[in-house]
């Protein structure tokens, strides 16, 4: 049988082997002009960006809801989101997600949901913070870290600048080294753009489309559901189009997702094509003068290139007719390394602007987020905390970070 | 970038190629770097520490042969225990005592269960026998629905019951329904769940126990990173999981979850789910999975994928062709056309043994086959066809009409060049030790060909 193979198998690896030289060669050359942007680049990016525009890096925490708009206009922003705060309902629960965000801590319930995911890793922190430091702490640190996925290299990285910084500081006492830890991941979190806005954008004129993508079984039609009933709830017009014309019984899953939410639903015939539901819906939101639209996709394997080219594809038609103002990567909370690949992929085929890491609720801990925003610049916009209607909210770093080593 | 774990295996061998036999410290060395890789594989941690310590006992207990060099020795050791960890040899489903057989369907939420339920009863279908598929996610919106139309595609009937509400019932129903129409088996399948959520673990129980299945399949992801470890103990410790469903085997992820899943639970990974479509469903071969981890690529699927992409009449001419040095680039442009349907071309790479080590960002070779493209495209036919013609300034010229640079050209007619020759070094019979390649590529010289 190999036999008869030969043929196919050596005419690829000659093909493999040429382009593979081509572009060994590329990179030896120092002046390559498509040199992958590293950390450094970001991080030298970001500083020229910040004394342009010098903005004031308060920790948001602190920071009013009106304050916020107020800062927010201030800077120009085009966004026109919320020009008028939500009638306040009675429950803090029932609160809109912006308004979470911003409002009293939310702390309670992340901490609540994540309390199980941090068990483990709380005990491994217990462990090392005990006593005094010695070798034992970093081992254990270390291992606590790449135990949730934060990966080797930015593991061993973070724990490197950890050491440093306690010599400088003279910190002896393991337990001291918790609150240096948890500044060190926010600073990671933070190091493409200190106190970036992490709210889903809005069209200066609507519909404001919101594309939805991801790899298979990330959530990506529970995640527009809970994002529809959280607009409509706002008193905004909702329009979702069944994009995903491929999985089974998708376009009814999104059709339970309408009706509890009370939005609208755009869909074809089961295997028509998604660009063509994309295009109607768009049309659909503006004829019915509707705000905001979300286009939920089918899970598509990031090396699959066909159907990668018909995402983008799905993109293009949609600026035919309109713009899409966010395109959300929905991932896994127990994706590990791979998680990377996935985000830059989908960044290269559907132009993503921001991340939703679901099911946080579960063991996982979701540390390849760290790496997605530390090395691709995304920002992380929204975490899933469960399965219920109301359990999507907004990522804000600290809060994450203090959770997971509390 | 991260490398992939074949390449960190291959970076250490390579480094130990040339040395004597290892000593304590040399093998401490390799240790460190198999445990490095592997985390970057996503194996779980605590798995990892278990491995290594597993292969620094066989090293210790080793024999010598005399025959192989030490790399090829821990390349050997590293493999054996692989295998042994990944579940030895393909396993089958288990036989009930008494029809229908009952598979239990378990897992996380997205992990792909649904779809590997009716994979699963479309395999046993074809197999002659009379499965029917039960539906027992009342959780999620549709999930019946999916079952159903995924049944209808695979001609499996599917027990369904719109407004139940207790999983258990439906469960014990269907079963009452498989016995007294002479099913031969019973795929049930249930809600996602997770590993940390009591209640709904507890209900798994409750299924279980009603059912008594034969098999319990744990699905899960072949993305999962390091909580793998985590769910595996969860699930088999609330019901007795007798084996796995590797899912989304398809991506690139490298799959150390599959690792830390079987070391936990015990049990082999029964199937692999390798595409969308119903029927891509594999047996999982554990000796596949430990040589593409150990960058030995996985030449078995590279065939696969090759066989449906090329023509394989084509190829043989382009073959021939090759063997005697007069491929040209108009042939160089229709096979890559050809190579682009078998995937992104960084995925194709880490297949090829040895080639893992390729100092290539994952996704930037991918980037710069449409330049490519642009050069030849550049090119006139006559250029295309006997490449010693392009002089310096037709290379001007097809750097300008591409796009690119002079040195792209010059760079890609070299290559070109140097691997007609080389193949036809290869197809010589005797390259002699690992290919020396232009620009430092190296291929071991037992690529099987």
């Amino acid at each position: 049988m190999l036999e008869e193979l030969l043929p196919q198998i050596l005419v690829g690896l000659a093909l493999v082997v040429i382009v593979a030289g081509v572009v060994v060669a590329r990179r030896r050359r120092p002046s390559g002009r498509r040199g992958a942007t590293r950390m450094k680049d970001f991080e030298a990016m970001e500083r020229a960006g910040r004394t342009a525009v010098e903005t004031p890096t308060r920790p948001r925490a602190e920071e009013g809801k009106e304050e916020e708009g107020e800062k927010r206009e201030q800077e120009g922003e085009e966004r026109d989101e919320q020009a008028e705060p939500p009638p306040k309902t009675a429950s803090a629960a029932e609160a809109p997600l912006q308004e979470r965000m911003q409002e009293a801590p939310p702390r309670p319930t992340l901490r609540d949901r994540l309390v199980k995911s941090r068990r483990f890793f709380a005990a491994r922190l217990a462990e090392a913070f005990g006593g005094g430091v010695d070798e034992d702490t970093w081992e254990d640190l270390e291992a606590a870290l790449i135990q949730a996925d934060v990966g080797v290299e930015t593991s061993t990285k973070i724990v490197a600048r950890l050491r440093v910084a306690a010599t400088e500081r003279g910190i002896i006492d393991a337990a001291e080294l918790k609150g240096l830890l948890a500044e060190e991941l926010v600073a990671l979190f933070e190091s493409v753009d200190p106190g970036r806005d992490r709210a889903l954008a809005f069209a200066p004129e609507p519909p404001t489309v919101w594309l939805v993508v991801g790899v298979n079984g990330t959530g990506k039609t529970t995640t527009i559901g809970k994002l529809a009933s959280d607009l409509t709830r706002r008193g905004q017009g909702v329009a979702l189009a069944a994009a995903d014309t491929f999985r089974a019984a998708a376009d009814e899953q999104l059709q339970v997702w309408a009706g509890r939410s009370s939005a609208q639903l755009v869909r074809h015939q089961p295997g028509a094509d998604p660009g063509a539901v994309a295009f109607d819906a768009v049309r659909f939101a503006r004829a019915r003068g509707l705000d905001v639209l979300l286009i939920d996709t089918a899970g598509r394997l990031h090396t699959k290139t066909p159907l990668m080219d018909e995402l983008s594809k799905i993109r293009r038609v949609v600026e035919k007719e309109g713009s899409v103002t966010e395109a959300l990567l929905v991932l896994d909370a127990t994706a590990g390394q791979n998680g990377l690949a996935q985000a830059r992929r989908f960044t290269q085929a559907a132009g993503v602007t921001g991340v939703v890491l679901t099911k946080l609720d579960g063991s996982a801990k979701g540390g390849i987020a760290l790496a997605i925003e530390s090395e691709l610049g995304l920002p992380i916009k929204l975490i899933g905390v469960g399965e219920g209607i109301d359990d999507l909210e907004p990522f804000d770093p600290k809060t994450y970070v203090d959770a997971l080593l509390s | 970038m991260f490398d992939t774990l074949s390449g960190r295996l291959d970076e250490i061998f390579t480094r130990l190629r040339g040395r004597g036999r290892l000593n304590e410290k040399q093998v401490d060395e390799v240790l460190r770097e198999i445990r490095l890789a592997l985390l970057e594989a996503d194996v779980s941690l605590r798995v990892v520490k278990a491995f290594v310590k597993d292969v620094r006992e066989r090293a210790a207990g080793a024999e010598i042969h005399k025959s192989l060099t030490p790399a090829q020795q821990v390349i050997k050791l590293v493999h054996a225990a692989l295998i042994d960890m990944l579940g030895k040899e393909a396993s089958a489903l288990a036989h009930a005592d008494r029809p229908p057989r009952i598979i239990l369907v378990a897992g996380l939420q997205g992990s792909g269960k649904t779809t590997a339920a009716a994979k699963l009863a479309r395999h046993l279908k074809s197999q002659g026998r009379r499965p029917l598929l039960a539906a027992c996610d009342l959780q999620r919106p549709a999930a019946i629905r999916q079952l159903q139309i995924l049944g209808e595609q695979a001609g499996v009937p599917t027990h369904a019951e719109a407004d139940a509400a207790d999983p258990v019932a439906v469960a014990w129903r269907a079963l009452t329904l498989a016995r007294d129409e002479g099913y031969t088996d019973l795929i049930v399948d249930t809600a996602g769940r997770l590993n940390v959520d009591r209640e709904l673990m507890a209900q798994l129980a409750q299924i279980h126990d009603a059912l008594d299945p034969t098999e319990t399949l744990l699905v899960c992801d072949a993305m999962t990173g390091q909580d793998a470890v985590n769910v595996a103990e969860a699930f088999s410790s609330e019901v007795e999981v007798t084996g796995v469903i590797l899912t989304k085997l398809d991506g690139d992820a490298r799959g150390g979850a599959a690792l830390s899943m079987t070391y936990v639970t015990g049990r082999p990974i029964k199937f692999a789910g390798v595409g969308e479509k119903l029927s891509d469903l594999e047996a999982f071969y554990p000796d596949r999975m430990a040589s593409r981890i150990l960058g030995m690529g996985d030449v078995l699927t590279l065939i696969e994928k090759a066989e449906s992409a090329f023509d394989t009449a084509e190829a043989k001419k382009m073959e021939e062709k090759l063997r005697k040095s007069d491929f040209t680039f108009e042939d160089f442009l229709s096979q890559m056309q050809a190579l682009k349907k078998m995937g992104p071309m960084s995925q194709v790479l880490g297949m090829l043994p040895g080639m893992s080590k390729l100092p290539v960002g994952d996704v930037e070779i991918d980037e710069q086959l449409p330049r490519i493209e642009a050069i030849i495209r550049s090119m006139t036919m006559q250029e295309r066809n006997n490449p010693h013609l392009i002089n310096g300034s037709r290379r001007t010229r097809i750097a300008r009409g591409s796009g690119t640079s002079v040195q792209e050209v010059n760079k890609l007619v070299k290559q070109f060049d140097d691997v007609r020759k080389m193949v036809k070094m290869m197809s010589a019979g005797k390259p002699g030790g690992p290919m020396r390649l232009p620009g430092g590529l190296k291929v071991p010289p037992n690529l099987g060909l």
